[in-house]
């Protein structure tokens, strides 16, 4: 029973705040001063009859309430509009940035949640010895440098090694299926490896504060009590508890992963949903930005549920 | 504080010994930790640099001075961008602009965050539960995208850059203050205050306000960096205000201009280095004083030279 409730609780949650998000997309292009929507009617050198037939077509003429159920409509049978800059559906675009964007920043991500923990409680561990500072030193270095400066050092750095921009070889014709992933992989490698080192730092760090404040608990006092070696004490009474807040922190980083792979897509022009917001921005394409910024959105909200009903299995104590 | 109001004197109940006054947590907290000490340092530096810029700055930045990319020298120490000016002059300049787009949008960031917090744990109830609802929605959606839309659509001038990223990083201060007036709001001294005819302003002014300063300085101290990092960002997503040098547009301008293929490092290497030294400062001042006080991360039943118990009395080096 509670646990269904908690599992109902946190789904609706969601839910709403994506209508929020949904809600807040169609104000902030159409009220706010600038009403990119109503630029549309802004033909230069049309006359007025031109105008009031092409606000009429695009039902600008509408009270705001009926555009915003229009709105609403649309979006539930998945049209996003037509981008500006090349009069495709702006859903064929997200779903091909969609398909380019997530294996780079699984990688990177990945490798990131894998280095962060495994550095964090090593230094949490540690604490107060050189392992420490050294740990601590590196992941703050990591967590303080800017992405997009990140990217262009290691561009700098490691280009003549590394393919430096894009996802593919144009001049790989003919090749077989295999040496197509390779290739792609070998692209992959500097933007997801730009994507890790940053949030990196910031696991890193995550994890060492959680570990110390656990290590603080009288639990472990007990484990040590007991006489446990202390990689039981920290694999099995420590670092599991320290997951919990973890956890958490990590799925709210993930507002910011976003906006680090962003800058890392605009780097190094990987094809990704975060360059074509940065293109959307540059050619003012709004109806694109809308898109992404409502793709990202409903991206971020879903993996904070995931991130929450982990946090459930985790502890079940949160419901009660 | 105390020392005004008599019945405020008895503020720290349920803390043994005398309560800490302010001036000696600052003392004790810089004495004892001395991750404090370099971080509080180093801000003081920028500051230096930014107030004394005028001075400092040995070229004009507007105009050019010298072969363009020309290397460092012995008169320009850290070269010359893609314009032949100087880049001294525009880092010096840089840390002016970027010290005030972090100091104003964290302001922005304090007070509505500062103000929903405090409104949110010392009402409490159906207050608490609206402010919070809100503040949760805005936890979940992606700060840099929303940023970026709000950026894109206002136009990006200084005023707008700074309102925008104040706007996005008030949620984590607000839910931190939430907390900690909720339960400075139990205790004992604020119902006896209350008792005694005070009217919510000052309660809030006087008796809880003082209690949360050190967080809120702590988090203040934290945002500042983040909000550095924002403009970054932004700055290089190409929607940076272009009249004004920051950090930021100096590391886009490097970008953009190609440096990176002309080989011309020092136009961008310095830049980030100043992101990430200022970020470092902000993060060892905030965290040390957070570290402060969280009374949990005093103790580590696991530390560092085999196992160490709790000392029974006093602490750091006076422990026994």
């Amino acid at each position: 029973m509670r646990r269904s409730d908690y599992l109902i609780k946190r789904t609706g949650f969601a839910l709403a705040t994506i209508f929020v998000a949904i809600t807040l997309n169609f104000f902030l292009f159409r009220v706010l001063p600038g009403s990119a929507v109503t630029n549309i009617a802004h033909v230069p050198h049309a006359s007025l009859q031109l105008q009031e037939a092409l606000k009429h077509q695009f039902g600008l003429d509408q009270p705001i309430w009926v555009q915003y159920l229009r709105y609403l409509q649309q979006l539930a049978h998945g049209n996003l509009g037509v981008s500006w800059a090349d009069q495709q559906p702006v859903r064929t675009h997200l779903a091909t940035d969609l398909a380019n964007t997530v294996p780079m920043l699984t990688l990177g991500t990945v490798v990131a949640i894998v280095a962060g923990i495994a550095t964090g409680v090593v230094a949490a561990w540690r604490r107060g010895r050189a392992a420490d500072y050294g740990h601590t030193g590196v992941a703050l270095l990591f967590y303080s440098f800017p992405t997009q400066w990140l990217g262009l050092m290691l561009l700098i750095l490691l280009a003549s090694y590394l393919p430096a921009g894009g996802m593919s070889d144009p001049f790989l014709i003919g090749a077989g299926f295999w040496q197509r992933v390779a290739d792609t992989t070998r692209h992959m490698l500097l933007p997801s490896l730009t994507v890790a080192l940053t949030l990196y730092g910031g696991y890193a760090l995550i994890v060492r504060s959680s570990m110390l404040e656990t290590l603080g608990e009288d639990y472990v006092l007990t484990a040590r009590a007991k006489g446990l070696p202390a990689k039981a004490v920290v694999r099995r009474h420590a670092l599991r508890n320290a997951m919990l807040p973890t956890v958490t922190l990590i799925a709210l980083s993930l507002g910011s992963i976003v906006g680090g792979f962003i800058l890392v897509e605009v780097v190094f022009s990987w094809p990704g949903i975060g360059r074509a917001t940065y293109e959307a921005v540059v050619q003012r394409d709004y109806p694109m930005l809308q898109g992404t910024f409502l793709v990202l959105t409903v991206s971020v909200v879903v993996f904070n549920l995931l991130a929450d009903l982990l946090y459930f299995r985790l502890d079940p104590r949160v419901s009660e | 504080m105390s020392a005004v109001l008599p019945e405020t004197g008895l503020g720290a109940e349920g803390e043994v010994g005398p309560r800490p006054s302010r001036v000696g947590f600052m003392r004790r907290l810089f004495r004892e930790r001395p991750s404090a000490l370099v971080g509080g340092a180093l801000l003081l530096l920028f500051l230096l640099v930014a107030l004394l810029s005028k001075w400092i700055e040995p070229y004009p930045i507007d105009a050019q001075v010298g072969p363009v990319f020309g290397p460092p020298s012995a008169s320009h120490w850290f070269g010359l961008d893609d314009s032949g000016y100087d880049m001294t002059s525009l880092l010096i300049e840089g840390t002016k602009v970027s010290l005030i787009v972090g100091l104003a949008a964290t302001l922005v960031s304090m007070v509505i965050g500062g103000g929903v917090g405090i409104a949110a744990g010392y009402f409490g109830g159906g207050v608490d539960t609206a402010l919070m609802r809100v503040t949760d929605y805005f936890l979940v959606i992606p700060d840099i995208p929303l940023m970026i839309v709000l950026a894109a659509l206002f136009g990006s001038s200084l005023f707008n850059i700074v309102l925008v990223i104040g706007i996005i990083l008030w949620t984590g201060t607000a839910r931190v203050i939430r907390a900690q007036v909720k339960s400075v709001r139990q205790r004992v001294y604020v119902d006896r205050a209350a008792s005694l005819g005070a009217g919510h302003l000052r309660l809030i002014v006087r008796h809880i306000l003082p209690q949360v300063a050190p967080l809120l300085i702590a988090n203040t101290v934290l945002t500042v960096a983040v909000a550095i990092f924002d403009e970054t960002a932004l700055s290089f997503l190409g929607l940076g205000d272009p009249t004004k040098v920051t950090w930021g547009s100096i590391i886009e301008h490097a970008f953009d201009r190609s440096a990176i293929s002309v080989g011309a490092w020092w136009t961008l290497v310095p830049a980030g280095l100043c992101v990430s030294v200022l970020t470092i400062a902000c993060y060892l001042l905030g965290q040390a004083i957070e570290d402060a006080l969280n009374p949990r991360l005093k103790v580590a039943h696991l530390s560092a030279r085999g196992f160490r118990l709790r000392p029974l009395v006093g602490a750091g080096r006076r422990a026994l």
